[in-house]
């Protein structure tokens, strides 16, 4: 067996039917959306206003013109963040965050920090979650901006974003959250939410990479990030790119009607990898949540004695695709910010592994992923000189 | 991103394991920054006469503790202590510029041991245990 794909939450493969949904606008519709005064421009506009229709429609978006299209989720993040920022300088300068948002949020609020707005990063718990108390605590008469993720691209938590949204609602505060890892894995509707912004991202939920899309309800007063032209009704700048948001759209149509079948099926393979390894390795530890409260998708285990990169070069060998929070794995010299904010000292979070299922993995590949990880994880052991005496019970 | 050798040497470490009654032990680096290096000698009339080493680490960690025992395998004390971390690194042919470090951790865990030797033998005084993680992580401090 080989080239088993265990890292959905990295990114998804295309599918063929989002593929030829973008195909048209690649070739024959080819025309300027903004170019309205000639056929081809007009087949472009009228496209783009039906998928945003659609797009609104599948995040329970109240009108079509609440749907701001970008070319990523890193770039909802940032423009969410800095223009509500700089929009709002006058009335506060400061955001409530958590310490284990994607770099998207944190590296775009670290920014901020360097222009005179302050910003909170609240802790979590051991298993990912932050509470809504911990969010009204950190609440003052200048805070204009709360941002909290739907759901964890590491460890899977899911947070209390109505609770959360609620809270914001309350002190008049606009609530922000990246729901990027959450589409397609759970039911996603921004009115039920409560959010009043929200990004995702077409490559989480096998549409292409290079487009992403960022609700912000009516009312929302936001900076413009990208200026330039008129596009997105003022607010982003830059022709549309129309067969990447054809493939956002059929992405998500897919997904939404397809939900409850493939979060069952998320379901089942997830936690079979999860009993399968628990049971065949010792000194190993579950990151995140253990059943509800965790993305359906989502397995990240910390292997005592050994180091991520090791282990994810030992499964390329074997054909499995995945990902850890090594400081190796991630070019840095800290281990996974969210590993370390859970609580996890350097040591624990070095050797960790995140396994991201999809719909289409099968029984088969995590049989066989249950089957290979043990003898790798024994064999690195063995090598490692922390491991030593541990079996004879010294340690 | 890494080259054939360091694949080879990561799938097919050489000198793996630990000699029991070696008379030289050193280990540097520290579980924070996620690599650990501890060389075991059997020093003989100042020959390395076997080595072994056993790594916590990245495939380049391990990579690099299989090439320089290879390459202080049989050779004098001076010549091993001549090591540098550019020659492992050339024999590797090469190490992307984040693995560096790596090297340098593998030439200071041979000369930890070898100070270990020279301690055991009365010939130095110093502290054979490296205290200092390694250059590229040496701004991580302890919580």
């Amino acid at each position: 067996m080989n080239s088993i794909y265990m890292d959905n939450n990295a990114t998804t493969s295309l599918k063929k039917e989002v593929l030829d949904a973008m195909l048209p606008y690649l070739t024959d519709i080819y025309g300027n959306a903004s170019s309205k005064f000639y056929k081809v421009g007009r087949d472009a506009e009228q496209a783009l206003y039906k998928m945003r229709e659609s797009v609104a429609k599948n995040i329970g978006a109240a009108n079509v013109n609440e749907v701001y299209f970008t070319g990523s989720g890193c770039e909802a993040d940032n423009w969410a963040i800095k223009g509500i920022a700089f929009a709002n300088k006058n009335k506060g300068n400061h955001i409530i965050t958590t310490k284990i948002e994607h770099h998207a949020i944190l590296g775009t609020c670290e920014y901020l920090e360097k222009h005179g707005f302050e910003v909170t990063y609240l802790d979590v718990d051991e298993y990912g979650f932050v509470t809504p108390e911990a969010v009204e605590a950190a609440v003052t008469d200048n805070t204009i901006l709360i941002s909290v993720m739907t759901a964890n691209n590491e460890i899977g938590t899911i947070e209390p974003i109505k609770e959360i949204a609620q809270i914001a609602k309350k002190h008049k505060i606009i609530f922000h959250t990246d729901a990027v890892q959450a589409i397609g894995h759970m039911k996603i509707d921004v009115q039920e939410m409560g959010v009043d912004m929200m990004s995702l991202s077409a490559h989480k939920f096998h549409g292409p990479k290079g487009v992403g899309m960022l609700y912000i309800k009516n009312g929302i007063r936001i900076d413009n990030l990208i200026h330039g032209g008129g596009q997105e009704r003022g607010k982003r700048a830059a022709t549309e790119n129309l067969a990447g948001i054809a493939g956002l759209c059929k992405a998500l149509e897919i997904a939404v009607s397809n939900l409850d079948a493939n979060v069952a099926h998320m379901k089942k393979m997830r936690d079979r990898l999860i009993k399968g390894i628990k049971k065949s390795i010792p000194y190993c530890r579950l990151n995140g949540p253990e059943d509800e409260g965790r993305l359906c998708n989502n397995v990240n285990f910390s292997f005592q004695y050994v180091e991520g990169e090791s282990i994810l070069m030992m499964l390329d060998m074997k054909g499995i695709a995945a990902s850890s929070g090594s400081a190796c794995a991630s070019g840095s010299l800290d281990p996974s910010h969210v590993l370390l904010a859970i609580g996890l000292p350097h040591e624990i979070a070095h050797g960790s592994l995140r396994l991201s299922v999809g719909e289409d993995t099968t029984e088969e590949e995590v049989d066989y992923l249950i089957e290979v990880l043990p003898p790798i994880i024994q064999r690195l052991r063995e090598m490692s000189p922390l491991y030593e005496g541990v079996e004879k019970g010294d340690k | 991103m890494y080259s054939e050798k360091v694949m080879d040497h990561f799938a097919n470490p050489r000198n793996v394991g630990e000699i029991e009654g070696a008379n030289a032990v050193g280990e540097v680096g520290n579980a924070k920054c996620g690599d650990i290096m501890k060389i075991y000698m059997d020093i003989q009339d100042n020959v390395i006469k076997d080595v072994k080493f056993k790594t916590f680490g990245c495939g380049a960690a391990i990579a690099t503790s299989s090439m320089a025992t290879e390459m202080v395998k049989g050779k004098t004390v001076d010549e091993a202590l001549a090591l540098t971390n550019k020659a492992v690194m050339e024999a590797l042919d090469g190490l992307p510029k984040e693995k560096i470090h790596c090297s340098v951790l593998a030439e200071e865990a041979i000369q930890s041991a070898i100070e270990d030797y020279k301690r055991r033998n009365g010939e130095s005084d110093k502290d054979s245990k490296c205290e200092f993680c390694c250059h590229k992580c040496s701004d991580v401090t302890e919580e």
